[in-house]
């Protein structure tokens, strides 16, 4: 039970980390493009 | 018929192309940085993605150039002093062309809707697992082993994600139902917002109480099904406004501006108001509505009226934007819609016709209507029920809730418009825009096809027809290369391998082309220009709907080439198809009797007219509807936008005036026939997987109703039961995609037997 108390927010953080780094990804235009997403993957600049 | 009126005869050589006034499109972003942003044509791969922007990005002065592969769109931001027909020339030597884009357009709106929506739906799927992570703990620990007091606390912990999320997620579905409210309304999302708020309120109750059972987790994971249904719907109509937006951009939409110091340059259409004037140079489309002040023409006024032959205009006549300019160079001074004038009787016609419309029921409005009364009667007779039975109010309302949980219309609200994402996207691919989700259910009921002629059965711009000596064919092409008519255009069409304008031809506004090869005089045009009148009257006897160009050289016989405008290359085997699957076909057009009887007569349909004013083709339609059909309309002109708004649901061609593209619920692109068939068969198949779904979603609910209502329910089976219910009306909506037999069909039989359907019997 003890370790819940830490454990559970800790996962929450974790969670909240990847939700806030996708909304981070979403403004900065990285889902604008889904079709060109693919191939610049291939490109070396 | 062709280039007959002689009373334009001013020499004038081809004018060369205008500067551009690129400024409108340029945004300035600070001190120095500038930006603008080009719609690119013949994007194909990811090399091309590379080459556009390696080679922009290393113009001195550029900042960024990235391309949207997506939109087709390419952004350039430099500093200084850069002119944008260097960019374009830019992109032409590296084999693209490109398109500014007017940076005016509305479109924050809908993006920041988009945006909105999508940050709604990752704030609830991320809500929704890791509630889901402690119900499923909770769950397992109710048939083991949990104490109350660890329970409690992943209650508490599941109610500190699921407020706030479902605070910030379900707000499109909140603000939807208050706005139905207001209305007077009762809406789909009106259940939805009743049945998250409730569930949430009982399941904090619950957790005060220390209770077994929460249902933080099924609130939370019905707005997430719900947003994902939003988000498609939203994608696929940002998608196809963007792609609309990309299409009336390569048509670059603009006009030749004289400015008060006599200078003419090209100017987005966006910025010319009444009061300018406007030169429309021969071979140009007006773009604008206005009055003639100078020179004289022949305008080709199809897209405008149906009428495939010439009209002369002179100083003071008034043209409208869609009409081609044939001859001769007109200024043109801007006005607004006047009383009285054809745009104005169009206009007036369509604000009657969608009126009219606006009554059609369609099966989202049904479901709602049947489903909301129903429900909500079932809770109260449960709480009535429960009560009666003397089980106390809080064992009452725990089932009454419960009853409004399990049929919260998760899969009725993906039943539509997962089928309609699907079902748009299948017709994207066939090579229609649909511009709204509703269309499809009225594109399922149709039993009456209306056609346009002219631009609909036909392609937009005249071709050759009949056969000709090639020698003669090759040498007369090659002079049409030099003209900017559009007849002479449909005989440049023709010209084959040799696309290389002869030297030294010069042009006469208003009767041809003349050019000396080997000591050789070569002439062609007007008939009288050519000296061809006898043969052009002997060749106009026998196909009266066709123009004549004269072609002479030297003293030889004059020869002449007749051009119409020719049906689409599979219209007879579409309107045969319609035909063949039960569909009642009628050509209605603005064009003679002639030439209407003529392609009639090609395409096998009885029922024709011919010369129909707007007011004329309305009549017909609301008569077609007044008897009880359901009418498609298929049409481009400005004439047929009244028509194509009264019609249940209307198809315009990509090459279609504006205002018909704005009235018509979908456009097809390219050259065929075929997409009609497609929107047709697409439009059956979609209402019948959304009356599957809603059939499906009754069936759950009555099923699930009395589980809920004689209290058996708990958090567990809501969640199977409203994934499991989402899932499988989902999957059916990806059925939407396959079953296109017919378009197939014709598309087939189009390419196979297109020769003998369509050859022309002339000459």
């Amino acid at each position: 039970m003890d370790v819940l108390v830490f454990m559970i927010p800790i996962a929450l953080c974790l969670g909240t980390a990847g939700l806030c780094a996708f909304l981070w990804a979403l403004r900065s235009g990285q889902y604008d493009d889904i079709d060109g997403a693919e191939y610049r993957v291939l490109a070396d600049d | 018929m062709c280039c007959a009126d002689l009373a334009t005869a001013s020499t004038q050589a081809n004018p060369a192309a205008f500067a551009r006034d690129y400024s409108p499109f340029v945004v300035r972003m600070g001190e120095d940085l500038a930006r603008v942003e080009l719609a690119v044509e013949g994007i194909r791969c990811a090399t091309c993605m590379q080459t556009i922007e390696g080679g922009i990005g290393a113009m001195p002065g550029v900042a960024k150039a990235r391309l949207n592969f997506t939109d087709r769109r390419l952004a350039v931001e430099w500093r200084g002093d850069l002119a944008v027909e260097a960019i374009l020339d830019r992109l032409e030597a590296l084999g693209f062309k490109g398109h500014p884009f007017d940076p005016k357009r509305p479109d924050d709106a809908e993006t920041r809707e988009t945006k909105r929506l999508i940050r709604a739906l990752a704030v609830a799927g991320f809500a929704s697992m890791n509630i889901m992570l402690m119900a499923v703990s909770v769950w397992a620990g109710n048939v083991s082993d949990i104490t109350p007091e660890t329970r409690d606390f992943f209650h508490w912990v599941q109610a500190v994600i699921a407020l706030p999320a479902a605070a910030y997620a379900g707000r499109p579905f909140y603000e939807s139902a208050i706005r139905g409210l207001r209305a007077g309304r009762v809406n789909m999302d009106f259940p939805i917002t009743l049945g998250v708020v409730l569930t949430l309120v009982m399941s904090v109750i619950e957790t005060l109480n220390s209770a077994e059972h929460a249902y933080f987790d099924g609130a939370v994971m019905l707005l997430f099904f719900l947003l994902i249904g939003r988000v498609l719907d939203q994608t696929m109509r940002r998608r196809t406004r963007l792609l609309a937006e990309n299409i009336s951009a390569l048509r670059s939409e603009t006009a030749a501006k004289v400015f008060e110091d006599g200078v003419v340059r090209d100017a987005p259409l966006s910025a010319i108001g009444p009061g300018d004037r406007v030169l429309v140079r021969p071979g140009e489309r007006v773009a604008v509505d206005g009055i003639v002040e100078e020179g004289s023409s022949e305008l080709d006024q199809s897209l405008v009226t149906g009428e495939t032959a010439l009209a002369a205009i002179k100083a003071g006549g008034r043209v409208y934007a869609g009409a081609l300019n044939a001859s001769g160079s007109l200024t043109v001074r801007v006005t607004a819609a006047a009383e009285g004038t054809l745009l104005d009787e169009v206009e007036a016609l369509m604000g009657r016709a969608l009126e009219a419309k606006s009554a059609a029921l369609l099966l989202a409005d049904t479901a709602t209507r049947l489903y909301v009364p129903f429900v909500h009667a079932a809770a109260a007779l449960t709480l009535f029920g429960w009560l009666l039975a003397g089980a106390g109010w809080h064992g009452a309302i725990l089932n009454a809730v419960a009853v409004l949980i399990i049929t919260c219309p998760c899969a009725l609200g993906l039943a539509i418009p997962a089928v309609q994402v699907v079902a748009a996207g299948a017709l994207f691919r066939q090579g229609v825009l649909l511009n709204t989700g509703d269309a499809l259910e009225r594109l399922a009921q149709v039993d009456t096809v209306v056609f346009d002629k002219t631009g609909t059965l036909t392609l937009p711009e005249p071709s050759l027809v009949g056969s000709y000596d090639p020698a003669v064919l090759e040498q007369a092409a090659r002079l049409a290369l030099s003209s900017r008519h559009p007849l002479a255009a449909a005989l440049a069409a023709a010209a084959g391998e040799r696309r290389d304008p002869l030297a030294q031809a010069r042009e006469t506004a208003g009767l041809g082309v003349a050019a000396t090869v080997d000591g050789v005089e070569i002439r062609l045009g007007s008939p009288a220009f050519c000296g061809a009148e006898s043969a052009a009257r002997a060749a106009l006897d026998r196909h009266p709907e066709a123009s004549v160009i004269g072609f002479r050289a030297g003293d030889a016989e004059p020869a002449v080439f007749l051009v119409r405008q020719a049906l689409r290359e599979d219209a007879a085997a579409t309107v045969g198809a319609l035909r063949g699957a039960g569909y009642r076909v009628l050509i209605l057009s603005g064009d003679r009797a002639a030439a209407v009887s003529r392609a009639a007569a090609a395409l096998q349909v009885a029922e024709w007219e011919a010369e129909l004013s707007p007011k004329d083709k309305i009549a017909r339609i609301e008569a077609l509807r007044a008897a009880g059909g359901k009418v498609l309309m298929v049409g481009d002109g400005v004439n047929d936008a009244p028509a194509l708004a009264a019609a249940d649901v209307s198809l315009s061609p990509v090459t279609a005036a504006h205002v018909s593209q704005a009235a018509a619920d979908g456009l097809f692109m390219g050259r065929r026939l075929a997409p009609v068939i497609a929107a047709l068969e697409t439009g059956r198949k979609a209402r019948r997987l959304m009356l599957q779904n809603l059939w499906f979603s009754a069936a759950y609910n009555l099923a699930a109703i009395p589980l809920a209502a004689g209290g058996f329910l708990t958090p567990l089976i809501a969640a199977l039961a409203m994934s499991g219910s989402s899932v499988v009306v989902t999957v059916n909506s990806l059925r939407a995609r396959f079953g296109l037999r017919l378009a197939v069909r014709v598309r087939r039989a189009g390419r196979d037997a297109q020769a003998p359907l369509l050859r022309p019997r002339a000459a």
